[in-house]
């Protein structure tokens, strides 16, 4: 599956200066750019820059007030240093799947493929379902984390697995062996290769992936309600705690913690636009 | 250690990551639902709420397809095919419902709608048009979250096609009707088939959206994912694991369509 962000901007000229670019909209594509923006903002734009709105409305003292309550601070907390967690682990654990599906052959390289693809796929509510299966009460191997912070670290990691893998493996593919054997046959040894020639190509991609996956996983609800136990202060997170907001009528509380979140998903957007415009300018 | 012997640790540490992070909790699932013989399965999908929460995510996932694809393919030609003021933002902006929390998306569609100050819920109130907790939200839910999916693969094919074929047909007199059935359509078909079947995975399995805008009542705004839910609380759990093998199935055979899609579209046209 393609991860990375499409990116259609085609620099017109090769001069270095950035050009304006002309509308070369006709009657028609401009009537059709005009439909489809307008749904667009009535389905997506109208309704998160509400959620914005109605978060401020109340004025600035509320909107810190809500954030600073211990049980919603607490669930940022977590929130935030699980997905980064996460987020570390999938660096590493990415990466070293992504070079074995590139480099490596064996009989099963395919289902394993296959097999990455299945978080993606899954409603995230069978996530859950599945997690505990064997890792919860009654688990067959006796790893019971049902309750605790450790289940939320396991559904934040089977969620995001094919992130980094599916941002890094595409950039392997096309890295030219010819540069690695270069630096081999320059004396370097495999793992002077390896830090200084491959990972420092592949950066860009895998920190693409790790955009992607923090951002997953600071969003994540379904796959963790089941297994974590949503206890305040322990194993809640911001999605559970919006949640009890909203169910508790406090649409302005609800939309505080919502708009933090909306906050850290744009910054990663911006973050993965320039990411991916730099992988565009090396390649 | 040798380069060989790091390659096999290395090929050992992914099988055995991937293996008891996803392979066998998967199986665990359909084991536990094989686990007391059939019956439960068929007592499963012959209960009327099963089926009427089946059928609702059936229709809320046509739906999203259908707007989804239309959309999808009208922005995914803009943004490829034509310049104008606010493309890059546009481009930027259509991928945002990814990064969004389906919590979030929920709490949007419910602050919009409602009928106690709702931005569009009051004059559709007005109107006599319920939209929360009823089907029209859920397929706005349904909807949001998997908008980007089809853009996001039709955008690279229709880049890598070129414009050559196109200019060729409307040179020879072709209209942009028949040029777009004619060679656009042909050219995008693996890529929006593609798309098609991630949007339609993404909107049978969506579980938070939903449940913030449902109400979740019982046989009428049960989607599937939120019935698994409630049968677990229930400690119906034999039901629960037989739905939740369903959607598990649909989604598995879901990636293998794709990966088979994906081998035949780069077997035809090789980059």
């Amino acid at each position: 599956m393609t991860l990375a962000p499409v990116t259609t901007t085609r620099r017109p000229s090769t001069k270095g200066r950035r050009v304006v670019p002309r509308s070369t909209l006709t009657k028609g594509s401009g009537l059709a750019l005009g439909i489809a923006v307008l749904w667009f903002s009535i389905l997506v734009l109208i309704p998160l820059a509400v959620v914005v709105g109605t978060a401020l409305a109340g004025g600035l003292p509320q909107f810190w007030n809500t954030l600073t309550n211990p049980q919603t601070l607490a669930a940022i907390l977590l929130t935030l240093g699980e997905a980064g967690l996460v987020t570390a682990l999938n660096v590493v654990m990415g990466t070293i799947i992504a070079f074995v599906l590139v480099r490596d052959s064996f009989p099963g390289r395919r289902l394993l493929e296959i097999i990455i693809d299945v978080p993606f796929a899954l409603p995230t509510i069978v996530a859950g379902l599945v997690l505990l299966g064997l890792y919860g009460p009654r688990s067959p191997i006796g790893i019971d984390v049902a309750n605790t912070r450790s289940a939320v670290f396991l559904a934040f990691a089977f969620v995001t697995l094919p992130f980094v893998v599916r941002a890094v493996q595409p950039v392997l593919q096309e890295l030219d062996p010819e540069v690695e054997q270069a630096a081999r046959s320059l004396g370097a040894s495999g793992r002077q290769t390896l830090f200084r020639v491959v990972l420092p190509a592949l950066a860009p991609a895998i920190a693409a992936g790790a955009a992607l996956s923090f951002a997953r996983a600071v969003s994540e609800y379904g796959s963790l309600v089941l297994i974590s136990g949503n206890l305040a202060l322990r194993t809640e997170v911001t999605s559970v705690r919006i949640l009890t907001y909203i169910e508790g009528g406090q649409g302005a509380q609800a939309a505080a913690v919502a708009t933090v979140i909306l906050i850290v998903a744009l910054i990663v957007i911006v973050a993965l636009d320039l990411l991916q415009r730099r992988i565009a300018r090396r390649g | 250690m040798g380069s060989r012997g790091w390659k096999h640790t290395q090929r050992w540490i992914a099988i055995l990551y991937v293996a008891l992070l996803v392979a066998w909790p998967v199986l665990l699932v359909f084991w536990n639902t094989f686990a007391d013989g059939l019956e439960p399965i068929i007592e499963t999908f012959t209960d009327p709420y099963v089926l009427n929460a089946l059928r609702l995510t059936a229709v809320a996932a046509f739906w999203s397809v259908l707007l989804n694809t239309l959309f999808g393919v009208t922005v995914s030609i803009l943004l490829v095919r034509y310049e104008f003021p606010g493309k890059r933002l546009l481009n930027a902006l259509v991928d945002l419902p990814l990064s969004v929390s389906p919590i979030v998306v929920g709490l949007s569609i419910v602050l919009v709608y409602s009928t106690t100050g709702g931005l569009f819920g009051e004059p559709l109130e007005r109107a006599g048009i319920q939209v929360l907790f009823s089907t029209p939200a859920i397929v706005l839910a349904t909807t949001f979250v998997a908008l980007p999916l089809v853009i996001r693969e039709v955008v690279p094919v229709l880049q890598e096609v070129g414009t050559d074929q196109e200019q060729a047909a409307r040179s020879l007199g072709a209209n942009t009707v028949q040029t777009f059935r004619r060679i656009t359509l042909p050219a995008i078909r693996w890529g929006l088939t593609y798309g098609v079947v991630l949007c339609l995975a993404r909107s049978i399995g969506e579980f938070g959206a939903v449940k913030v805008v449902s109400g979740n009542l019982i046989g009428r705004t049960q989607t599937a994912t939120l019935m698994v839910e409630q049968l677990y609380y229930d400690f119906d759990q034999e039901k629960a694991f037989a739905i939740a093998s369903l959607l598990a199935l649909i989604s598995i055979i879901t990636i293998i369509a794709v990966s088979l899609l994906r081998t035949r579209a780069e077997a035809k046209e090789p980059s």
